[in-house]
């Protein structure tokens, strides 16, 4: 009897369906490295992983012997204007998370929160046409072209401060309420309550939500593709336009042919290796502050 | 007796139901020039209006793409805006479309009226910097060239004789819309294009102007008579074994019915 119940038992068939699920899942992330390997291959074979930071520019051509392949400069400018994002973005948003758990009444963080959700939902495009028309001919004036670093750092501000402020904010909500209790028994102020007992309790989760928005910062392409001007240099300062790996791939795969066409697929794969790198950290990160906060 | 068993049967039966349905017509795929493109989706129109059972999709992206994708024969017609290496000549069947002129583009308010073939060329080179260098205001020149593979670079650089990386542009545009975006935000950027995209934006009231080459006005007069002296023609590509409905469609697309709307793009017709 009891064999015959576990054949068809739904706990059984959820467990197995939910496995299959997440072996799916977890096998695409895979099938994507290993597609990328493949398209690679030939280019990475041709010049080496060397010429990727030796060759002497940005200048592709079908074959390898033809042609420049360093990424350097597509590598400074997805840095700096993710960088540049941050920066931005992260005090903000931070600041929002506060605002949200602890100024607000409940009521309005509520709306602010949905507010959040709704702005972390916006199509990329979309501020990607506003930089475009609006904020690059506004920088024009002030530092030309306009196209630059700073209107890619704005623009992409805009996109992660939804995302980085939404996770600080979950991670204040998970700061025990013991300790928050504690904090009032001490009778310190909402400000210094939430400043320096809440913010260093939920460091983990808030990191967590930055390093997340970096990695969407450097994944973003429309966006940046349309208001960062797309010049393959390294900037010397904010107001200099660069072009992004995702900007370049965008750019160029459409046109791109032979090993061209691979070093492309190259660079993509250089960019998810860094996004995966980054969730590494952010995940390690948690790990630590998880086993701080059970032992502290 | 499992309400999953029902599902799966209830899922196969729409699925065979959507594949029943599909044979009813046909598709015929285009993809390449985004400059061909808006034409050929026209085109496309007319011709599903005319013929219910054939579907045509028109794609962008790029004129190595369609070419590319019709030597596949991931599509049936690629379109080109730029003459086929010989690499891909090869097994290729290549028809006039129509023909086109590039041209450098100002913004409305930028007082100079004509540059000479020096002056764009050290413009582009970096040699020239600042408008007041060839009688304008005292501003930064903005030179904005186009992306790695795009017919225009490709045709800028056959003109001028120079090498992609001597080019020292301000900004790199992919997209023609990018491209005028920059222009029509910016008083003191100048922009290579191609005539037929830049003459519809100007007539739709875009504050840009076109400058004439060598002293030749940039229209599509002067593109229909060969005069223009940056030009390129547009090229629908096609296999030897082309299907029915493909054949049927390109042969619409070459014929005099569609002449309108080629021209309602500024375009010139091939005669």
């Amino acid at each position: 009897m009891p064999a015959s119940a576990s054949r068809l038992d739904p706990d059984r068939l959820l467990t197995g369906g939910l496995r299959l699920c997440a072996a799916f899942s977890a096998a695409l992330l895979i099938l994507v490295v290993i597609f990328l390997l493949l398209q690679a291959g030939p280019v990475l074979d041709a010049i080496g992983p060397w010429r990727l930071f030796a060759d002497d520019g940005w200048f592709p051509a079908d074959t390898a012997a033809a042609g420049q392949f360093s990424i350097v400069a597509l590598l400074a400018g997805s840095g700096a204007v993710a960088f540049g994002a941050t920066v931005l973005a992260a005090p903000l948003a931070i600041a929002s998370a506060v605002f949200c758990r602890f100024v607000a009444p409940p009521r309005i963080g509520q709306l602010f929160r949905r507010m959040l959700e709704v702005l972390a939902g916006v199509p990329s495009v979309v501020f990607g046409f506003w930089g475009l028309v609006v904020l690059v001919p506004l920088i024009n004036r002030w530092q030309p072209p306009g196209a630059s670093v700073l209107a890619g750092a704005l623009v992409l501000g805009l996109m992660i401060l939804p995302t980085i402020a939404l996770l600080a904010d979950s991670a204040l909500r998970s700061v025990p309420r013991a300790t928050l209790s504690a904090a009032a028994a001490l009778g310190l102020s909402r400000w210094r309550t939430a400043l320096q007992v809440a913010l260093p309790a939920a460091r983990g989760g808030v990191v967590t939500g930055i390093i997340l928005g970096v990695a969407r910062a450097i994944g973003e392409t429309m966006a940046v593709l349309m208001v960062c001007g797309n010049v393959v240099q390294v900037p010397a300062s904010v107001f200099e336009p660069v072009r992004t790996l995702t900007a370049n791939i965008a750019l160029e795969m459409a046109y791109a042919y032979g090993d061209h066409r691979s070093a492309l697929f190259l660079t993509g794969l250089v960019l998810t290796l860094l996004v995966i790198a980054l969730v590494l950290v952010a995940e390690l990160g948690r790990g630590a502050n998880a086993r701080r906060t059970a032992h502290g | 007796m499992l309400p999953i068993w029902r599902l799966l049967l209830v899922l196969s039966a729409v699925v065979l139901a959507a594949c029943g349905n599909g044979q009813t017509t046909t598709t015929v795929t285009l993809t390449g020039s985004s400059t061909i493109g808006p034409v050929m989706t026209e085109v496309a129109r007319r011709y599903e209006a005319a013929n219910p059972t054939i579907r045509v999709d028109v794609q962008t992206g790029g004129s190595s793409r369609g070419i590319q994708d019709a030597r596949t024969g991931l599509a049936d017609i690629g379109m080109s805006s730029r003459a086929l290496k010989p690499a891909e000549a090869e097994g290729a069947n290549q028809h006039i479309l129509a023909r086109d002129g590039v041209a450098f583009l100002l913004h409305a308010s930028n007082p100079v009226d004509s540059l000479s073939d020096d002056q764009l060329r050290d413009i582009y080179l970096g040699r020239i910097s600042n408008w007041q260098q060839v009688g304008g205001k005292d501003a930064p020149i903005t030179a904005i060239s186009r992306a790695n593979g795009r017919s225009e670079l490709n045709i800028f650089q056959d003109y001028f004789d120079v090498a992609e990386r001597q080019i020292k542009p301000d900004l790199i545009a992919g997209e023609n819309q990018q491209g005028i975006k920059l222009v029509a935000g910016n008083p003191d950027a100048i922009i290579y294009m191609s005539i037929g995209t830049a003459e519809t934006d100007q007539q739709a009231g875009v504050p840009i102007k076109l400058l004439p080459l060598a002293g030749v006005p940039a229209s599509s007069q002067t593109v229909a008579d060969g005069s223009f002296p940056m030009s390129r023609v547009l090229i629908l590509v096609t296999r030897d074994d082309l299907a029915p409905a493909a054949k049927q469609v390109l042969d619409y697309a070459l014929s005099p019915a569609v002449h309108d709307l080629i021209e309602a793009q500024a375009f010139v017709p091939a005669r």
